[in-house]
């Protein structure tokens, strides 16, 4: 690149198209359904960036990245440059190249967005983390300060804990996880489906963190194995991260019938423990021909995308107010209904019906109609009289979301936690007890990735200034 | 990796495994469990621990392999290794000073009692123990058990050991008398066990718990896949229990619930036939 592109060049580019998978392959197998830029393209669009000097984009970022100028490397076709401002600026980017609602964050604000369409910043990120992996070799291994000598213990190896981890270790300090299950990355493991994010990403990530000194131990579980107390005992600052954790029950009838899950146990078993996925996986999963998912979210979206890809002919979103105010990310909608998932709108569970042999068998539901705007802002649902129908349904996932796991705070009584159990931690990530800090979906309730992140990334700074 | 020390076979297919897990020995208490991954690919089971020696850093699993994964785990020689061993989970026993206790147990339940009963022992009650088994292969630890006892009350379906018939027998024999009638009742063993012993002491409302054992995978709440109706309430056996109020436990829905994957094969079946003309 010798002569610099005109803004006005930059602005006769149209935005790229992410390459997918077509639907009638995808929803019969796990393959990611986003295949990825090429170098080409990747670099086409990059050169849309009009590198504005208010960079917006980054105020729009949890994290903070340095948008402007990794894209700026990336259009000159300097791919390591570009990976070691994304790499250093974010612990997991090519996770979140993949599942952040960039449309609502960096992209909302691009300057580009107001007339026309945002710069792919989130097909860029995943492009240039997916670059950097493939090509470790040509990246200089990244130098650490010398060692403070002081010790983190991070609880949770979600994407709070890696995030946290990260920066804390790239600050000299030594970090452990503890992690509860028997693998690492916690949601990104065991909730989001190898179809938006391959288990080998997130091995990757993890590896490049231990790389760093980051250490795991995994089937540790605080507030069971070893206590809040012993963890501050034997470290010198705690970052709790362990997730939002009980699933919330749907409170009908028939919620104990066999096929009903919550999204949590249906997720956990295929994504985590590869039921209906690997053929070498011990842990079953019922496959369900008329599938009913409960909810509008991005949880609710993975479980009924999961449902067709084992087999569901009929796989169902089940919603109780209108599409316009599911919480679920556009693409994610968009993506389900081409692999032939119906979206039964305005309409609540009411009861879960058998045939009498302790299986489910139908959803009985309940018309809704929208009423005036309710304390979330969006209208709220409200029933039509004597509209009660049956569904034939044999698998029904119930993802309406998580309460507070209770574990960790249950054995640290001095610990502040709201009514719901969450723990009460500002933006820096204090919580009441010295040297104890919280961030992610244990604070927040049942929030995004990317959010997570950023509250890690917030704490590892917060730990850092307390440890100086 | 946790390695295992020793396995032995105490009766058909139950085995004793030692298993080295030094964080969980040290922290684990009378009626907790572990979730044991053998290897990976391999299925998440709940085990009880049964026992723990905190300064060899080892505690004790009682495994009846009843199941593809719990043979697998039962193959695993001394020397070998687990490659997951989580907990201790669940709450533990809530021992109290009852006076007069009977502990029931049945088939590996037994296993799952002794810590159990060691512990009310211990904490200075009365312990009437009464044990139920198919046959005499099936009794275990009626030595270990007697050495805290008052006294061992063995019960066999075929009558080649103690009393022919079941564990609830003995039971209606010591409620017969204010003498030997128990202030509390701890029954650990198979659902239909569980079940007949809670109906037997609800009449006279005696405290009765029982440990159940549902389906599970993560065993720290997060599936709620081991829920359990109690009083009406859905419970969660790995975070709420895994001992309830024997009287509240709904155990129709535990028993249908267990079978949720042995007769998942036959469902796929009839899907099938349904889909096809």
């Amino acid at each position: 690149m010798t002569v610099p592109m005109t803004t006005k060049e930059r602005l006769a580019i149209d935005r790229v198209r992410m390459p997918e998978l077509a639907a009638t392959i995808r929803s019969t197998n796990f393959e990611e359904v986003n295949r990825g830029l090429t170098r080409e393209e990747a670099i086409r669009e990059a050169q849309r960036c009009i590198q504005c000097k208010n960079r917006q984009c980054v105020a729009g970022c949890p994290v903070g990245v340095s948008i402007p100028e990794f894209i700026g490397r990336l259009a000159e076709n300097d791919l390591p440059g570009a990976a070691r401002i994304l790499q250093h600026d974010n612990a997991l980017p090519a996770v979140c190249g993949r599942v952040c609602p960039q449309e609502t964050q960096c992209e909302a604000k691009c300057v580009r967005g107001i007339k026309g369409e945002a710069v792919a910043i989130g097909y860029l990120e995943r492009f240039v983390a997916d670059w950097a992996m493939e090509n470790s070799a040509q990246l200089t291994t990244e130098p650490l300060p010398p060692a403070t000598g002081k010790k983190v213990a991070v609880v949770g190896c979600g994407p709070a804990g890696l995030t946290a981890a990260g920066e804390l270790a790239r600050a000299g300090h030594g970090v452990v996880i503890f992690e509860a299950l028997h693998d690492t990355g916690g949601v990104l493991r065991y909730g989001i489906p190898e179809f938006r994010l391959p288990k080998a990403i997130i091995d990757v990530e993890v590896d490049r963190l231990r790389a760093i000194g980051v250490a795991i131990e995994c089937n540790v579980i605080i507030g069971k194995t070893l206590t809040l107390a012993q963890l501050r005992q034997d470290h010198d600052a705690v970052f709790i991260a362990n997730g939002a954790g009980l699933p919330t029950m749907l409170n009908i009838s028939g919620e104990n019938l066999k096929g009903v899950y919550s999204a949590n146990e249906y997720l956990t078993r295929v994504n985590l423990m590869g039921a209906g996925r690997l053929a070498d996986a011990s842990t079953p999963i019922i496959r369900g021909r008329n599938v009913a998912v409960i909810g509008g979210g991005n949880t609710a979206m993975d479980c009924v995308r999961t449902a067709r890809r084992l087999g569901a002919e009929r796989a169902m979103i089940i919603y109780r107010r209108s599409e316009a105010e599911m919480p679920a990310r556009v693409e994610e909608i968009k993506h389900a209904k081409e692999e032939g998932v119906e979206f039964l709108m305005l309409t609540a569970p009411v009861a879960i019906l058998s045939e009498g042999d302790g299986w489910a068998a139908s959803l009985r539901c309940q018309r809704m109609e929208l009423g005036e705007p309710d304390a979330s802002g969006r209208r709220k649902p409200v029933p039509v009289e004597g509209s009660q129908y049956d569904i034939p349904a044999d698998v029904i996932i119930n993802a309406v979301g998580t309460g507070a796991n209770p574990l960790l705070t249950a054995t640290a009584p001095d610990l502040d936690v709201n009514k719901w159990g969450n723990i009460v931690a500002g933006e820096s990530g204090l919580t009441n007890l010295e040297g104890v800090f919280a961030g992610g979906d244990i604070v927040r309730g049942g929030a995004t990735v990317i959010l997570a992140m950023g509250d890690g990334k917030q704490a590892a700074a917060t730990i850092s200034a307390f440890l100086a | 990796m946790f390695e295992v020390v020793s396995n032995d076979i105490l009766a058909p297919s139950l085995h004793r495994m030692v298993v080295r897990a030094p964080r969980v020995a040290a922290s684990r208490k009378p009626g907790q469990f572990v979730i044991v991954r053998s290897a990976p690919g391999e299925e998440r089971i709940p085990l009880t621990i049964g026992d723990a020696d905190k300064a060899a850093g080892t505690i004790t699993l009682f495994i009846q392999a009843i199941g593809a994964s719990t043979r697998t785990i039962v193959a695993i020689p001394a020397g070998g290794f687990l490659r997951d061993v989580a907990g201790p989970l669940g709450l533990p026993t809530h021992i109290e000073q009852w006076g007069r206790v009977a502990c029931i147990g049945g088939g590996v339940g037994t296993a799952v009692l002794y810590p159990l009963a060691k512990a009310l022992a211990e904490a200075g009650n009365e312990v009437t123990t009464i044990i139920g088994g198919r046959a005499d292969a099936y009794i275990i630890l009626k030595d270990e058990l007697a050495a805290f006892s008052k006294e061992v009350l063995v019960t066999t379906e075929d009558g080649s050991m103690g009393r022919k018939g079941f564990v609830t027998a003995e039971l209606a024999d010591l409620m017969a008398s204010p003498d030997t009638c128990p202030k509390a009742v701890f029954a650990i063993g198979p659902v239909p066990m569980m079940r007949a012993v809670a109906e037997l002491t609800r009449p006279q409302s005696i405290t009765t718990i029982v440990s159940l054992n549902p389906i599970m995978i993560d065993g720290t709440g997060m599936c709620g896949g081991c829920r359990v109706l109690v009083g009406g309430q859905p419970k969660f056996a790995c975070v709420d229990g895994p001992e309830f109020d024997g009287h509240q436990v709904d155990f129709e829905n535990l028993f249908d619930r267990l079978s949720t994957y042995r007769s998942h094969e036959a469902a796929d079946c009839k899907l099938n036939r349904q889909v096809k003309p």
